[in-house]
């Protein structure tokens, strides 16, 4: 028979107060299979877990009931004493006398004392039903997928790869980079994004750790935490990379040009590419939906001119499978389509440009060397209006979130302009300007002097043209008036928003989005970089809107995750989980649609002994399941059962109240 | 007393009379996560509420067997509440919504059967609403008074 030991804290005064302590030890006494009770102070301090570790050999005790705190508090504490006294740490259950009890009747001593001796039978009626349980074990394979190669995706291989881990970074593009690679100079301290991003981009290519695998996507992701299976479709790029040395001889010769995204679309790029100079890897891909030669079968050009025969174009998509233990999803960011500002003539008025736009131009390796240029005229402008919260914190006509980054890139931007433009004057429409950072406030401050830029609070609500000029009106609400706005030039900063596939991507990864597409940390807090699934990690805007110094601080926090995950050959893992008792299993596969983590599924046993034929049943992979226990619910034959959660163990608290 | 919806058949007889002293017993079937934790910070913040509810911690709600249902009512309590992670928050991705699901047609079963409805309830309570897991089970202890006690087995099977 059981011989359980229960253990009645005070928590010093927090539950004898309020509950008649020495009268629940009194209570417990009476239940049959309990042979020892006893209660002390404060159970959780060294002298009260010593009363345990002794009762458990003298009493030959084969389960233990401590009625204290929450078990949130304290449960590990007090696995700890039983597996210190020799005995399986899940022979403990915890009565929460204090939190349920103590805490919330205290005008009702005796009510609060009946409750704690009811929740304490309840606990050794359920220790009762207890099995021994050991932390399961799980090999690890010691390589991480990186998906995207922005800053974000740069950062978290590199580290992950100084530790000496394989990394594979997958990134969608034909060059590594992201959005950075597309920016000027940088706030707070206006270094060239170019300078600090490209010796990082060389070293993911050269690093013997990382195998940067460009222009390809993720298809599909099997497998657990540790134990992961990933197909990557590598796009045709129909040059062969091993050869080709970059010359540029092709992309000087192609006859078709097709609008610049690095640019965003201010110039033209060739059908066959690389997207900037810098690029990584500097190798250029035909472009499959413009080049004439793979929509007609006419040109060939890039074939005859490049003399290490290079171009291939019967090339083929590839699918390259990997085995990977941990992964890192750094999508990044898309920017916000400004189409539904009508009433500012968003796509009717050639300049009205988005602040990337304007960043590009600004570049020194962009395509206006640097300077600002009216798309209308070409000519440099005078007056610039930049407004602020384009999409952002506009429920109506965009999102409703902050995007973060707009109210110090437009900052720096009135920086540049009157770097660029000596003579001319930026106006700025704003609702607040969030300048919260290391440097970032005396940063506004410091351009505002600087530059004297007129700072203008209030939303626009009209752009009209008169000649060849735009009038931005809007609101001043600090005079409270309407104000308007003779501009040459007027400057979007548009929301950032998820990327377009991150639903896709976080579906066939099988980790949550929220409803604007950005993929949903484990916690708010306490678990910013892990998902809710198990080995897999946020670094950068697909997460949510950041800049760069927030995005790396998430990147090297997710290599720091990674590494910590294959510290050790084998990972263990909480042995609360479900298994299937294939003799009682119909092979439904109802348990199969409910499990929210994919962890069931089919295996085949003989129907009987020495029997031939076989039936299927379901089968629980112990590396993936997380232990909620919708499986154990919805099984018929009552085949499942969940580890410290079993059917007899919570039919023994209901039972016994 | 309410009257019973189905009068198929009628556990709840009408005629059974409460004592003066009668408490009702209530089982709170709380999942970890959120709503365990929300009653852990409704007694952080030493919030009052009645003392009827007996809580029994799961992982999720989606955990909830029938079964449990049943079996509470059949042997030691008078109402049970289940109470789990907000539509869209659950800790396990989805079994919240499994658990509705099921608790809406086990409601119906035991409705049927010829228990009030409101013997057993379902609500959604955060780590965060300790609040709201105070004002719940007032709520559901109220309703279980008025509907009396259910009058079947009790204890015994544990005691001495
Ligand atoms: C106009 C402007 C100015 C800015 N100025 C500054 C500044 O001065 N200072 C500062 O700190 N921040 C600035 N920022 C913010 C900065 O751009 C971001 O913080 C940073 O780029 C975020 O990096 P990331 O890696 O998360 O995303 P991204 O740079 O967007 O990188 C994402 C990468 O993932 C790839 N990818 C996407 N989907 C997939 C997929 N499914 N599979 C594989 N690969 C995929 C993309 O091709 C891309 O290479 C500015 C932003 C804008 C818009
Ligand atoms: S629900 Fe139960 S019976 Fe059906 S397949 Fe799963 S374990 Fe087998
Ligand atoms: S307990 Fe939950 S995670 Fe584990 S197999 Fe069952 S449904 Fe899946």
């Amino acid at each position: 028979m059981a011989r359980v030991g229960v253990f009645v804290c005070f928590c010093g005064a927090n539950i004898a107060d309020y509950v008649d302590v020495p009268q629940v030890v009194e209570e417990a006494k009476r239940i049959r299979e309990v042979k020892f009770a006893i209660d002390y102070k404060y159970m959780c301090s060294d002298p009260g877990q010593q009363q345990i570790r002794d009762a458990i050999a003298q009493h030959r005790l084969t389960s233990i009931v401590v009625a204290a705190c929450s078990p949130r508090m304290h449960e590990k504490t007090f696995r700890k004493a039983l597996s210190d006294a020799g005995m399986n740490p899940y022979l403990l259950e915890v009565a929460n006398i204090r939190e349920h009890s103590s805490w919330v009747h205290q005008k009702d001593k005796k009510a609060a004392t009946e409750k704690a001796s009811d929740l304490v039978r309840m606990a050794v009626a359920k220790s009762i039903a207890n099995e021994q349980l050991h932390e399961i074990s799980v090999p690890v394979t010691k390589r991480a997928l990186v998906i995207g190669g922005g800053i974000a995706g740069i950062q978290a291989a590199l580290d992950i790869a100084d530790a000496r881990i394989p990394v594979v970074l997958v990134e969608k593009s034909p060059s590594i980079g992201g959005k950075m690679a597309q920016l000027d100079e940088t706030f707070p301290t206006l270094d060239c994004a170019q300078c600090i991003l490209t010796p990082k981009m060389v070293d993911v290519a050269s690093h013997p750790y990382i195998e940067l695998i460009p222009y390809s996507e993720v298809l599909e992701l099997q497998g657990f935490v540790g134990n992961y299976k990933v197909k990557i479709k590598k796009k045709a790029s129909y040059v062969n990379f091993k050869t080709c040395t970059g010359c540029g001889a092709c992309w000087q010769k192609c006859p078709v040009k097709v609008d610049n995204e690095y640019n965003m679309g201010i110039d033209k790029r060739k059908a066959i590419y690389t997207p900037f100079p810098q690029a990584v890897p500097n190798k250029p891909v035909i472009d499959a939906e413009h080049c004439t030669m793979l929509t007609k079968g006419k040109c060939g050009i890039c074939a005859k001119v490049c003399e290490k025969g290079s171009i291939d174009y019967q090339m083929q998509d590839e699918i390259i499978e990997r085995e990977i233990g941990a992964v890192v999803v750094a999508t990044g960011y898309d920017m916000w389509d400004p189409k539904p500002y009508e009433e500012y003539g968003v796509g009717r008025f050639k300049d009205i440009i988005t602040s990337l736009e304007f960043e590009r131009m600004v570049s020194a390796n962009g395509p206006t060397n640097g300077l600002p240029l009216r798309p209308s005229d070409g000519k440099v402008p005078k007056n610039v209006v930049f407004i602020k919260c384009v999409g952002s914190r506009d429920e109506a006509k965009g999102i409703s979130y902050c995007s973060k980054i707009c109210c110090m890139y437009t900052t720096k931007h009135t920086i540049l302009l009157h770097h660029k433009v000596h003579d001319s004057h930026a106006y700025v429409f704003y609702m607040d300007i969030r300048a919260a950072g290391k440097g970032y406030e005396e940063f506004v401050e410091k351009a505002q002097v600087d530059t004297g830029t007129t700072y203008l609070r209030g939303r626009v609500s009209k752009i009209y043209k008169k000649g060849d000029k735009l009038m931005v009106r809007g609101e001043d609400a600090q005079i409270g008036q309407v104000v308007e706005v003779e501009a040459d030039l007027v400057v979007l900063a548009t929301a950032v928003s998820a990327p377009k596939d991150n639903p896709d991507l976080a579906r066939l990864l099988g980790i949550s989005y929220d409803k604007y597409g950005y993929l949903s940390e484990a916690h708010p807090k306490l678990r910013p970089v892990e998902t809710a699934k198990a080995g897999i990690f946020l670094a950068g805007c697909t997460q949510a809107p950041k800049d760069i110094p927030e995005t790396v601080s998430q990147a090297s926090a997710c290599a720091a995750k990674v590494c910590g995950l294959f510290a050790g050959d084998t990972m263990k893992k909480d042995p609360m989980i479900s298994t299937v008792n294939t003799e009682y299993c119909s092979g439904c596969q109802n348990c199969v649609k409910v499990c929210p983590y994919g962890a069931i599924v089919t295996d085949e046993v003989p129907f009987g002994h020495g029997s031939k034929e076989l039936r299927t049943v379901a089968k629980i992979n112990e590396g993936v399941c997380q232990g909620c226990g919708s499986c154990v619910a919805i099984c018929r034959s009552t085949a499942i059962n969940l580890a410290g959660f079993t059917d007899p163990q919570i039919i023994n608290e209901i039972v016994s109240i | 007393m309410e009257t019973v919806t189905n009068q198929l058949v009628s556990i709840e007889k009408p005629e059974i009379v409460a004592p003066p002293d009668w408490q009702p017993v209530i089982i709170g079937i709380l999942c970890n996560w959120c709503s365990y934790a929300g009653s852990d910070l409704t007694g952080t913040s030493r919030l009052q509420y009645p003392p009827n509810i007996r809580i029994i911690r799961v992982p999720c709600s989606s955990r909830v067997d029938t079964w449990f249902l049943i079996k509470s009512l059949q042997t030691t309590a008078d109402g049970v509440l289940v109470s789990g992670c907000h539509p869209g928050d659950c800790h396990y991705i989805s079994g919240n919504y499994f658990a509705r699901r099921r608790f809406l047609v086990t409601k119906k079963l035991l409705n049927f059967v010829g228990f009030h409805e409101n013997r057993i309830q379902f609500s959604w309570v955060s780590a965060a609403e300790g609040p709201k897991f105070a004002k719940v089970v007032s709520k559901v202890t109220e309703d279980i008074k008025k509907l009396g006690p259910l009058h079947l087995y009790k204890k015994e099977n544990f005691e001495k």
